[in-house]
């Protein structure tokens, strides 16, 4: 991918942070820690409050092997089908054009707008077992799949959205020129190019799933070993006054979004050094 | 030289601010003692709202204004623990009390009047659908094939806790060992197809048409067909006695001892009946009858709160957890 900005001959006046140098940082680092790394550092404290061995009793109760199980696999099942959809829809709002193509661009950020509370709600009325449209996955993991789908539907579609405006399209006609099958344009120039932007909405959307409480809590059934995740297992051992073996658990899903993200960034920095 | 400094004074501005922006909401606590912050469980906002209108008519509670906070009941009682300003609590069940308690912000002598600390009691029903379809009218007739049943999952709803205590009890009433009641307890969420986070959630999964029982309080079946839902409930033969505790805080204002004490007139607990909860005040009556079950118990005959906590819902020793481990493990495989 290019990156005009790196070449660009550097402007110091026209930067207003170079006024005055350090306080923008120093805001953004103070800020930075009072709103994330003060609730993460304390999430740690609590988390060793029984040592490294209550630690990993606390995770490695079986209601929570199991939970984990869940919500990893629902959350990989959901990335999946995001990235696809998510493409294909970042693609349509990008390269088609048909009536009411900003209505459907607006729709797809209401995700982020609507209190989860409202999406199990809605979800429990429209899929479960009063379903309208005679549909009912309620209190089964397929629920639990399709609440989260609708949680994180914008993460890929946003991320790929911007990348696919910023694709030269000239790479892509010169390969059909060359008598490329547009099946072959998309896989060998278009995809590689998305890649990257479709892995990181992947990865910020596997986080979300993984944490996500409010949708999910009235559409899963919550049964143990069955269909209970872990931000809702979570819940209860705090109603259980075990705060510290919440907050070991919270730490194993911060851990496993951290990896995510650095596994990402990593996948990243090897495709730009694979492009040039 | 100069820049670092002005940063320096920037950036202690800025954590001033946010010192003082944060300080805001704690340091404003200090009102008048004709205020009263009420912090409570869920239900019974519909019966405070109309149990302050009618407090503020008599001369005790002239002038005096509320706050008012609802919420699950150990959410509450462990908000008010970490800090949130209350003055008068009330919460589903004894131990969230004796949290405040413990932690020095409720006196220990709070249970120390004729009630006990109860204000208002309840029982363990079963909510039925309309005309009762399936004919469930006991304990056993909760295990029939095929019955659903549902109840909050015992860990994240501290009020399910009165279900699971009920079901167990009921089976020592019938006459059952106590091994054999816990086994109660193994056969009966093999029926639980769904254990909600709450018992506001079970009863939208109820009302949305999941399941042919509902394990609940009696006043919160009387409200849901208050509220138009196409239900009937059951009281069984065999159930307990839920009580609901309320106290005041020790920094509490006399307004709000003056309200506890307005909560036991016979006023205030008709008003209490009216809204589907059972008086403690004996001879009050209200809008529901509220017939006592033949083989009613409390908690304390099954040993009290804090023997049964840790017998039943230790999150790792406890039944409980061995309950719903054995349904995981056959409804996994």
């Amino acid at each position: 991918m290019s990156q005009p900005a790196a070449s660009a001959p550097r402007v110091r006046s026209l930067n207003p942070a170079a006024a005055l140098p350090g306080l923008a940082a120093g805001t953004a680092v103070l800020y930075l820690s009072l709103v994330v790394l003060l609730p993460l550092a304390a999430l740690v404290w609590q988390a060793q409050a029984g040592g490294w061995d209550g630690f990993l009793h606390a995770i490695r109760a079986p209601d929570v092997q199991a939970a984990l199980k869940l919500s990893i696999s629902v959350a990989l099942i959901v990335v999946v089908v995001n990235s696809v959809f998510g493409t294909i829809l970042a693609w349509v709002l990008v390269r088609d054009d048909f009536p009411g193509k900003s209505a459907v661009n607006a729709v797809v950020d209401l995700p982020f707008a609507l209190p989860t509370i409202v999406v199990g709600v809605i979800l429990l009325l429209l899929y479960g077992p009063s379903s309208p449209i005679g549909i009912d996955v309620a209190y089964t993991r397929k629920g639990i799949v399709l609440a989260l789908m609708f949680e994180t539907l914008p993460f890929v579609v946003r991320s790929v959205q911007p990348v696919l405006l910023e694709l030269d399209r000239e790479m892509e006609q010169a390969a059909a020129s060359l008598g490329a099958a547009p099946l072959t344009v998309f896989r060998r120039i278009v995809l590689p190019n998305l890649l990257p932007a479709i892995l990181s909405g992947g990865a910020l959307a596997f986080a979300k799933a993984l944490g996500e409480y409010g949708s999910v809590v009235l559409i899963s059934g919550n049964v143990p070993f069955s269909t209970q995740v872990v931000p809702v297992l979570i819940r209860g051992r705090i109603e259980s006054d075990d705060q510290a073996g919440a907050a070991a658990i919270s730490l194993v899903l911060l851990g496993l979004a951290l990896l995510i993200l650095l596994g990402i960034s990593l996948l990243q920095r090897w495709g730009t050094r694979h492009d040039r | 030289m100069y820049r670092i400094q002005l940063r320096t004074i920037a950036l202690g501005l800025l954590a001033v601010a946010m010192l003082a922006a944060g300080c805001g909401g704690g340091s404003s606590s200090s009102g008048g003692g004709s205020s009263v912050r009420l912090v409570a469980y869920s239900t019974p906002a519909d019966a405070y709202a109309e149990l302050i209108k009618a407090f503020g008519q008599t001369s005790a509670g002239k002038g005096v204004s509320f706050s008012q906070s609802y919420g699950p009941s150990g959410s509450q009682s462990r908000a008010v623990d970490a800090g949130q300003p209350a003055d008068f609590v009330h919460f589903a069940l004894e131990p969230d009390v004796k949290r405040l308690v413990d932690d020095g912000k409720v006196s220990s002598s709070w249970d120390q009047n004729q009630y006990k600390g109860v204000l208002v009691d309840s029982v363990v029903s079963f909510v039925v659908r309309k005309g009762n379809p399936k004919g469930i009218h006991t304990w056993d007739d909760l295990l029939k094939p095929g019955i659903e049943v549902i109840t909050p999952n015992p860990f994240t709803s501290g009020g399910a806790r009165w279900n699971i205590m009920a079901a167990y009890g009921a089976q020592l009433k019938e006459g059952k060992t106590p091994a054999q009641a816990v086994q109660y307890l193994y056969q009966l969420f093999k029926h639980v197809p769904v254990q909600d986070g709450s018992a506001s959630d079970a009863l939208t999964t109820f009302t949305n048409g999941k399941g042919d029982v509902l394990l609940s309080y009696e006043n919160e079946a009387i409200r849901a067909q208050q509220g138009g839902a196409s239900v009937d409930y059951v009281i069984p033969d065999q159930t307990i006695k839920i009580e609901t505790v309320a106290a005041v805080t020790k920094t509490a204002p006399p307004a709000a001892k003056k309200f506890l004490q307005y909560l036991y007139t016979p006023a205030a607990q008709k008003i209490w009946a009216d809204n589907g909860y059972r008086p403690v005040v004996p001879g009050v009556t209200g809008k529901y009858q509220f017939p006592t079950p033949p083989q009613l118990f409390t908690i304390d005959d099954l040993g009290g709160w804090d023997k049964v906590m840790t017998d039943f819902f230790d999150p790792s020793k406890g039944i409980m957890a061995k309950v719903e481990q054995s349904i995981g493990v056959s409804t996994s495989s």
